[in-house]
């Protein structure tokens, strides 16, 4: 099978939010970049799929150059190669444009079935692999923790807030990961060596337009100080009184 | 006046809190609101739907399993029907899953999880959070939709006690993914992204067993969900389902209560715009004691009991 693993590269979960003088960019100059969390998972499943069925994985994102080191750590788990999609509006990408360029490229690969993190932690849209299958108007089960496949098909099980709903659905597709779905693996000093010595091809893509436009961007105002109430069990009394009366939530 | 559809998500025919609270936050804009429903009840769904403010309902009709891409199908083609300038969805997993299958229909950018939405012109203008929170970006669109999914719990429910008119549709029965089955959580608990109050615990638990004074904590309060940290979800002793954090549900309850968590960046991202925030730590350092509105120095053992024992007295003669 033909699988790809799309990621994407995101400031790590530790960073701080600064916004730039234009008031409406984050200043990114302190961050350090990781493989989004979700993304991780999607590889793994991808090369677990691959170990399982047979195929190819590779990884695939859009994303500046500097984004070929996550493609390498990505492809160092076990995959067979990578392509990098260079891009320099990256940062004012938005998810539907995003998802058209993945969609074109996923088609010229001659894709089966693609793996996506539910959701990327920097902008938190939840949105570019059930856009990307709709354009493609494949398949899509977005935060999939359990994944079986046979036969051209597939069932899988994913959360919601009522419960655990049973899916079935047919390929080519197109499967956000989220978390539970499988432990990902690290990689190995052997992998980061082969990992070198595969295909990372660095294309350009043919640019669509966003449709985002970022008015002003602030850091939430911050709490109201608050303060402690009191040491050990004898506080009860003085935390109910504030719940009750100044907070008034109970 | 523009009219912005609204998906309303609805079990056995009650809606659910969040897709009220989405179509609140339509109408607040001075538009007029149609709700599209689907499912078994969709007919019963419609008709609270006129007084929580649609004026019109448009019911999917004959499809005996839902389908993500189907329903995402229907529902674009409603959206052109009507010439809606705007697309709402509550950010449930349902509305997360379906809006971006709908946005692509009507080649219109997503704009998740907001916390803000007004009108500007003949279109819109939304709030919502970048880096889970860390900083709020305020954003308009160029595209011929405004799409977007509103955060739970971010905007009030209101009942302006009219009528709906309501239409029946077919709905497509092509979908190349069928939900087949649900599995019920236990008891009807409530999601942790959905409750009014979430308690939840960490690390200071000490073992898996130590979660039992947060469930009857709880259960005292009622209508309460519990929620974890990172720590204790990978560690096994709670599901994934109930971590709260970047990389878990985002809650914005009226209360929160952490009890033996400190309180990591990772895991305030995920609850930091909750009303009222109390923390019970038994370190007075302890990071989430800078956030917490009220908190107790001590050990949660001793303190959540007695806490669980006040608010069942104070439920008594309420
Ligand atoms: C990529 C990434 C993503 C992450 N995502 C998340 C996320 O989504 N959510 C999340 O929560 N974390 C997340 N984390 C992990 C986060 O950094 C912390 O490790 C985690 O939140 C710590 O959990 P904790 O507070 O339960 O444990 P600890 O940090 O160990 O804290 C335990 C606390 O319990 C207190 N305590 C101990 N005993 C008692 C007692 N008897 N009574 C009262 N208090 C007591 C201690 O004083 C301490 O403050 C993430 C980390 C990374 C790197």
């Amino acid at each position: 099978m033909n699988i790809v693993a799309c990621i994407k590269r995101v400031p790590t979960t530790d960073a701080q939010a600064k916004v730039n003088a234009d008031g409406k960019s984050l200043d990114t100059s302190g961050f350090q970049y990781m493989t989004s969390f979700y993304d991780e998972i999607a590889v793994e499943e991808a090369i677990k799929t691959k170990e399982a069925h047979g195929g190819e994985v590779t990884v695939l994102t859009v994303g500046p150059t500097e984004g070929t080191k996550e493609v390498r750590e990505c492809i160092a788990k076990g995959a067979d190669g990578g392509v990098i999609l260079t891009d320099p509006d990256w940062g004012q990408r938005d998810n539907l444009s995003t998802a058209k360029v993945l969609a074109a490229r996923l088609s010229e690969m001659g894709a089966e079935l693609a793996f996506f993190g539910k959701v990327a932690t920097d902008r938190d849209n939840n949105a570019v692999g059930a856009m990307t299958a709709t354009k493609l108007g494949w398949a899509c089960v977005t935060d999939v923790i359990e994944l079986s496949l046979a036969d051209g098909r597939g069932t899988a099980k994913r959360e919601s807030e009522s419960g655990v709903e049973s899916v079935e659905f047919s390929l080519p597709a197109i499967i956000t990961c989220d978390k539970g779905l499988n432990e990902p693996r690290y990689a190995g000093l052997k992998g980061i060596m082969a990992a070198k010595k595969k295909p990372l091809e660095e294309a350009q893509f043919e640019n669509v337009p966003n449709q985002i436009e970022v008015e002003s961007l602030e850091l939430p105002a911050p709490r109201k100080e608050g303060r402690i109430v009191g040491e050990g069990p004898e506080a009860v009394a003085a935390l109910i009184d504030a719940l009750r009366n100044e907070a008034k939530v109970l | 006046m523009s009219t912005i559809l609204v998906f309303a998500e609805h079990g056995a025919g009650t809606v659910r809190r969040a897709s009220l609270e989405c179509i609140a936050a339509a109408k607040a804009t001075g538009s007029d609101v149609v709700a599209i429903v689907t499912g078994q009840g969709a007919t019963d769904a419609a008709e609270s739907l006129g007084n929580h403010g649609a004026s019109r309902v448009v019911c999917l009709t004959g499809a005996d399993q839902y389908s993500p891409d189907a329903t995402g199908v229907d529902i674009a083609a409603v959206a052109c029907d009507l010439g809606v300038r705007g697309f709402l969805a509550a950010a449930t997993s349902t509305g997360k899953d379906l809006a971006p299958r709908v946005a692509m229909h009507l080649d219109s950018v997503l704009f998740s999880d907001c916390t803000g939405l007004e009108a500007a012109g003949d279109s819109f203008k939304i709030s919502r959070p970048w880096l889970a929170g860390k900083a709020i970006a305020n954003c308009t669109s160029t595209g011929p939709v405004f799409c977007a999914t509103t955060r739970l719990n971010s905007f009030a429910t209101n009942e302006v006690g009219g009528t709906a008119e309501v239409s029946e549709r077919p709905a497509s029965t092509d979908g190349k993914v069928i939900v087949t089955g649900i599995t019920a959580k236990e008891g009807g608990k409530l999601d942790v992204a959905e409750a009014p109050i979430v308690v939840s615990g960490g690390r200071g638990l000490k073992e898996p067993e130590g979660f039992k004074i947060i469930e009857d904590l709880a259960e005292a309060l009622g209508n309460t969900a519990v929620g974890a940290s990172r720590a204790v979800v990978d560690a096994g002793w709670r599901p994934h389902s109930e971590q709260v954090g970047q990389t878990g549900k985002v809650v914005s309850p009226g209360l929160y209560i952490a009890v033996g968590i400190s309180g990591a960046i990772q895991h305030i991202a995920g609850m930091k715009t909750s009303g009222v925030i109390v923390a019970i730590n038994k370190d007075p350092d302890a990071p989430i004691f800078k956030l917490a509105d009220y908190g107790i120095v001590g050990d949660a053992f001793e303190v959540v009991p007695a806490l669980t024992a006040a608010v069942k007295e104070l439920m008594a003669t309420a």
